[in-house]
């Protein structure tokens, strides 16, 4: 590829220190991908493969102990509005409505007033919440706030949408309809989309390619890229997703296994997350 | 009873009498529901006053059946015509201005100090743990109990009662701000931070709004305390106020001014509380249990 990619992480490793020693511990370790603009790429891991910290590496509220994250190839410093993150429990401002909530990231762009609106109104339309712009947080299923806050995060048109496991905690439901409404949104949008997850098909259902992530350190296994046809009925169903299913599931496996004597060896230590 | 579509249906064939049968049929019991309707909305709305209402009759009829002496529980049509007497003279108005500015200045300078330096504390943790206890400490010192420390150190005037009441109704908002700014969600202040907020922003657009509840709830504590310790330091050594004219009733033996001096510190507090809870409901529309 001749293009500079969207997203680079280079050789990128965090440690935190562990209470009470001089030991360290290694949250990630020499994590290294590259997205390419208008990629859908989708990391799964086991408990303990970095997610979160490498999420908060993304978002400009931590820094790497070593290794480089170049966005349109220049290194990220501290948060920005080129990345926007969906977040697992929403982390929608419950005193604001749908509307005022998504326009929340456009004051901090510093757009005036009347443009604010009429793109949150856009946005409330694409993530088909249109009529609910006035409904504050707590009269929305959780479904509709995983929307409002991904039309959050698109309305102030980031480089990069970073998700964080953004359905798991929707019903099973809720999920497989966003997933689709998802992919409706990327291919409308054509945004670089990094998305985190710890569901199998979750993962083989969204992305282009799918990253596994070891657990402790967190590193990245392999790289599978997934070439199904999303167009066909009951798409889960079908040979191909099936065979990735089981590739991804038996390189996952071995990690969970890994993980699983990991904590019990390690139960007793404790991490200083700084 | 004659309904407009039973007799409409009537000459049509055979069904007018079963329609009309079930048309008598759901008449009333519609009727009755609707009855019970109307009666279930009045009950609500006389529910909370009937309380009060069999309250102020017990008062009325307690001390003219004789059951109490009338000397010391004077009857309530008595209590208002006294009421009505103060209001007339003037000098209710003048006991409640003075009680008033004395319980709105300490107040509002209470309300000046603390939510900022409330702010400050919570947002620096080491400095909201360091000051923690001390604070606590003082809270739970019982106001009044400081009450002969102020008249030594300012005097019988305005001063030590504005004091007393600053330092009465500083604790509560001081120790709310607190907590409310503490308590903010941090997923709220991680999600902000990663849209490149500066702290100021942060501060306004995310801490503050998320705080208000807490905050409100230390302010509603500290008007009512503030009222409690106005009135009793004023029973204790003032020339005017809502304290001084029960006390001074009191000694003077005019009873019926006394219950009316009561009355019109409970009418006091109840519109304080009122207006800090209408207050406090617009500006948490958003929350679920509105």
């Amino acid at each position: 590829m001749s293009t500079t990619p969207k997203l680079r992480l280079e050789h990128v490793t965090k440690q935190f220190a562990v209470r009470g020693s001089n030991d360290t511990f290694t949250a990630l370790d020499d994590v290294s991908i590259d997205l390419a603009a208008g990629e859908f790429l989708v990391l799964v891991g086991p408990s303990g493969c970095g997610k979160s910290t490498l999420l908060d590496l993304l978002g400009g509220l931590s820094e790497p102990t070593s290794g480089r994250i170049l966005l349109d190839g220049r290194p990220i410093s501290g948060p920005g509005l080129d990345r926007g993150i969906v977040f697992q429990q929403y982390a929608l401002l419950p005193w604001r409505t749908a509307r005022a909530n998504i326009e929340f990231g456009l004051e901090a762009k510093g757009l005036p007033k009347k443009q604010r609106r009429a793109l949150a109104d856009d946005y409330l339309d694409l993530v088909g919440l249109a009529g609910f712009g006035d409904r504050y947080p707590h009269e929305l299923s959780g479904g509709m706030k995983q929307r409002v806050a991904i039309a959050r995060s698109l309305a102030f048109d980031p480089e990069v949408l970073l998700m964080d496991e953004p359905f798991a905690a929707l019903d099973a439901q809720t999920r497989e309809s966003l997933q689709d409404e998802l992919l409706r949104i990327w291919k409308e949008t054509g945004k670089t989309i990094l998305f985190i997850t710890h569901g199998i098909d979750e993962a083989i259902y969204l992305g282009q390619r799918v990253a596994v992530l070891t657990s402790r350190p967190g590193r990245i296994k392999t790289i599978v890229d997934v070439d199904i046809d999303r167009n066909v009925d009951d798409v889960r169903s079908g040979e191909a997703f099936r065979h990735y299913r089981h590739e991804i599931w038996s390189l996952l496996h071995s990690e969970v296994e890994r993980a699983r004597d990991l904590e019990l060896g390690t139960a007793t230590e404790e991490v200083e997350h700084v | 009873m004659s309904s407009p579509t039973a007799t409409l249906t009537r000459p049509v064939d055979t069904e007018p009498a079963v329609v009309e049968q079930t048309v008598v049929a759901t008449d009333p019991t519609k009727l009755r529901r609707a009855g019970r309707r109307a009666g279930a909305l009045a009950w609500k709305g006389i529910k909370p006053a009937v309380a009060i209402v069999v309250f102020l009759a017990v008062w009325e009829t307690a001390p003219r059946l004789g059951l109490v002496d009338e000397v010391f529980l004077p009857p309530l049509s008595t209590v208002l015509g006294s009421l009505a007497d103060l209001i007339t003279s003037g000098q209710l108005a003048d006991h409640l201005g003075a009680s008033l500015s004395r319980a709105l200045i300490g107040f509002s300078i209470a309300l000046l100090v603390a939510v900022p330096l409330g702010v400050a504390i919570g947002w620096y943790r080491p400095v909201a743990e360091l000051l923690n206890p001390i604070l606590e400490l003082f809270r739970n010192t019982a106001a009044l109990a400081l009450l002969p420390v102020f008249v030594l150190v300012l005097g019988i005037g305005e001063t030590s009662k504005i004091a007393l009441v600053i330092y009465a109704s500083t604790f509560p908002i001081l120790l709310n701000t607190i907590s409310g700014v503490r308590t903010v969600d941090p997923l709220l202040v991680k999600s902000a931070r990663s849209l490149g907020l500066p702290s100021y922003r942060l501060f306004q657009k995310v801490i503050l709004p998320a705080a208000v509840p807490t905050i409100f709830t230390g302010i509603r504590m500290a008007a009512a305390s503030s009222v409690l310790v106005l009135i009793a330091a004023e029973m204790v050594g003032a020339k005017a106020g809502l304290g001084y004219l029960i006390t001074a009733s009191q000694l003077n033996f005019q009873i019926p001014a006394m219950y009316a001096g009561i009355i019109a510190i409970s009418l006091v507090g109840l519109t304080f509380n009122g207006i800090l809870v209408t207050i406090e409901r617009r500006l948490s529309r958003w929350r679920p249990e509105h």
